[in-house]
């Protein structure tokens, strides 16, 4: 069997492997947990938190597409508080990194955060400016120069462990936005969050989701996440978190081509809760295969036209 | 503890011309990780169908050599249309047992109410309740009827009902529930799966005459294990649960039925 070096660094934090479980999609690890030892991931974006508690949107909150799903869940969490009292050291007891993913309502609220957690000894945060589904902060944050630059700053200024910041792709040009948060001092992005949709039942003219539109992942977003961290990666100097419908070792080895560092695995958890091992071995096999010592060759090594 | 599995169909069989009754191969499933009526499984649905369904467990027994289970589901869409093309001898990827089922004691005395595909969820508790339950089953009209012969078989009493009074009583089936419990409410518990609107009605019928009530409740649903929040139920409280991990049976009284 071929040997191939996993492990990849993402600002400063090191990843055995470079597969991490995308936010909202893995909770705080426990559901998957009973399935296998979380200790195999690279790392977990752990489910958006918020100051407070937040009991999200009103159902339905899904929809399938084609290769894709739309959801709206808006930020149901149980506060920050109680994810450090009870879900962080769950966690802990597992050989991961812990990456918290953090949305406000105002800047203020992203550095309350920051301190708490920084605190409370996760290894990185991600810092989510494109939630679509919610009113205040989420995207608004995420679509404007100024905003997401702001918030990073104030991130940035109250946390003690690497602040990672995750754009959103419902934008025009999604390297203004990377330039402005690394500008501001953000140590890595993720990318890409949901890009924003609706689906319509043509009998009852009614659209399924309660809140009319919502975010759409899985496959079906794969093409549009690989341009954008190709994008951005062309035109900032930092590490990068891909994502956006990985569902085999391909898909990550794609991304990875483009730029990222590491790579997340989200809604294909929800058709296999293996996925994300699955994902990291073929990625394994498929580094052997082109004969590289370590698969972090992979990142930025694609050859445009 | 739910599992990942493949399952070998053993019984494919029409009820009417869109609800199918599939009998699967589930393992130990049974035996060992206490698969049961009212639960769950999460079936995969072929290629293109990105989510698993969520499809209810009718009954499901320790046979040898392997246990089974059955499911009775009907074409609602793509997932659930692939799910019906499946014969004798196919294999299906399943995911379970996922969800609580209803709480019941043994010796207990209950209501069954089912609207639909509503019904099958409670087939596994009018057998395993043998004699000692009352049915009350609500369909659309005569040729929507499905299981009628067996619920007959092992309850005590059993009320068919249809929204266009071709069988049964012309009616929902709550007006069917009121009727009963006018007469007799010492039931240990109603236990309820069906449309919103008809647990609703049930559950307010229930409460009226303090009858404790269990419900069996279907929202759209992704991951099936608790971790992506979708399936969401909004509470009394103002809270929300979720159908998979909590449910898909609440306590009809800690349902907020007004949204």
């Amino acid at each position: 069997m071929c040997k191939v070096d996993l492990s990849v660094d993402l600002a400063g934090v090191r990843l055995k492997n470079p597969i991490v479980t995308a936010s909202g999609t893995f909770g705080f690890g426990r559901e998957y947990g009973q399935f296998y030892d979380l200790s195999q991931l690279g790392g977990i974006c752990a489910k958006g938190l918020t100051l407070h508690r937040r009991e999200g949107n009103p159902p339905p909150r899904i929809a399938e597409t084609p290769m894709g799903i739309l959801n709206s869940v808006g930020l149901q969490n149980p506060g920050v508080d109680a994810f450090i009292a009870h879900e962080l050291p769950e966690l802990r007891r597992h050989d991961l990194a812990v990456i918290a993913n953090i949305s406000g309502d105002t800047p203020e609220e992203y550095g309350i955060l920051c301190e708490k957690l920084s605190a409370a000894g996760v290894d990185m945060i991600e810092v989510n400016i494109s939630c679509p589904n919610v009113k205040a902060g989420g995207l608004a944050y995420g679509t404007r120069r100024s905003l997401a630059a702001e918030v990073t700053r104030v991130a940035k200024a109250h946390a003690g462990v690497p602040v990672m910041v995750k754009l959103s792709p419902n934008v025009t040009d999604i390297t203004e936005i990377a330039k402005a948060v690394a500008d501001a001092g953000a140590d890595a992005l993720s990318l890409i969050n949901t890009l924003r949709g609706m689906r319509i039942d043509v009998n009852t003219r009614r659209p399924i989701l309660k809140r009319n539109t919502g975010g759409l992942s899985g496959p079906a977003v794969l093409p549009v996440a690989v341009r954008m961290v190709w994008e951005v990666a062309n035109a900032v100097d930092l590490p990068i978190l891909g994502m956006g419908g990985v569902a085999c070792g391909e898909d990550a080895a794609q991304l990875m081509l483009a730029g990222a560092s590491a790579v997340a695995v989200g809604t294909a958890c929800f058709a296999d809760p293996y996925a994300p091992l699955r994902v990291r071995d073929e990625l394994a096999e498929l580094a052997c295969s082109q004969g590289l010592d370590k698969v972090s060759d992979l990142t930025g090594g694609v050859r445009p036209w | 503890m739910p599992i990942v599995q493949r399952c070998t169909v053993v019984e494919m069989t029409p009820l009417n011309d869109s609800t199918w009754w599939m009998t699967l191969e589930v393992g130990k499933l049974v035996e060992e990780q206490g698969l049961r009526a009212g639960q769950f499984l999460h079936v995969a649905c072929g290629e293109g169908n990105l989510l698993r369904r969520p499809i209810s467990v009718a009954y499901a027994l320790e046979d040898e050599p392997e246990n089974t289970a059955t499911l009775i589901f009907e074409v609602k869409g793509a997932g659930t249309r692939w799910l019906s093309r499946r014969r004798a001898g196919d294999v299906v990827d399943v995911l379970g047992p996922l969800g609580n089922g209803f709480a019941v004691e043994e010796g207990g005395r209950y209501l069954l109410v089912g609207g639909g595909i509503g019904v099958p969820p409670l087939l596994g508790y009018a057998e395993g309740f043998h004699k000692n339950t009352v049915a009350v089953l609500g369909f659309r009209s005569a040729d929507r009827v499905i299981l009628a012969d067996r619920f007959r078989n092992c309850c005590k009493e059993i009320y068919l009902c249809t929204d266009d009074g071709s069988m049964g009583r012309h009616g929902f089936v709550d007006a069917q529930v009121r009727d009963i419990l006018a007469k007799d409410k010492n039931f240990t518990a109603i236990l309820a799966c069906g449309p919103r609107p008809m647990l609703k009605s049930v559950a307010q019928a229930a409460a009226a005459y303090g009858v404790p009530c269990q419900v069996s409740m279907e929202e759209r649903m992704a991951c099936g294990v608790g971790a992506c929040l979708g399936c969401a139920i909004q509470m009394a409280d103002g809270t929300m649960k979720h159908v998979c991990k909590d449910g898909p049976v609440f306590d009809a009284g800690e349902v907020d039925w007004n949204v």
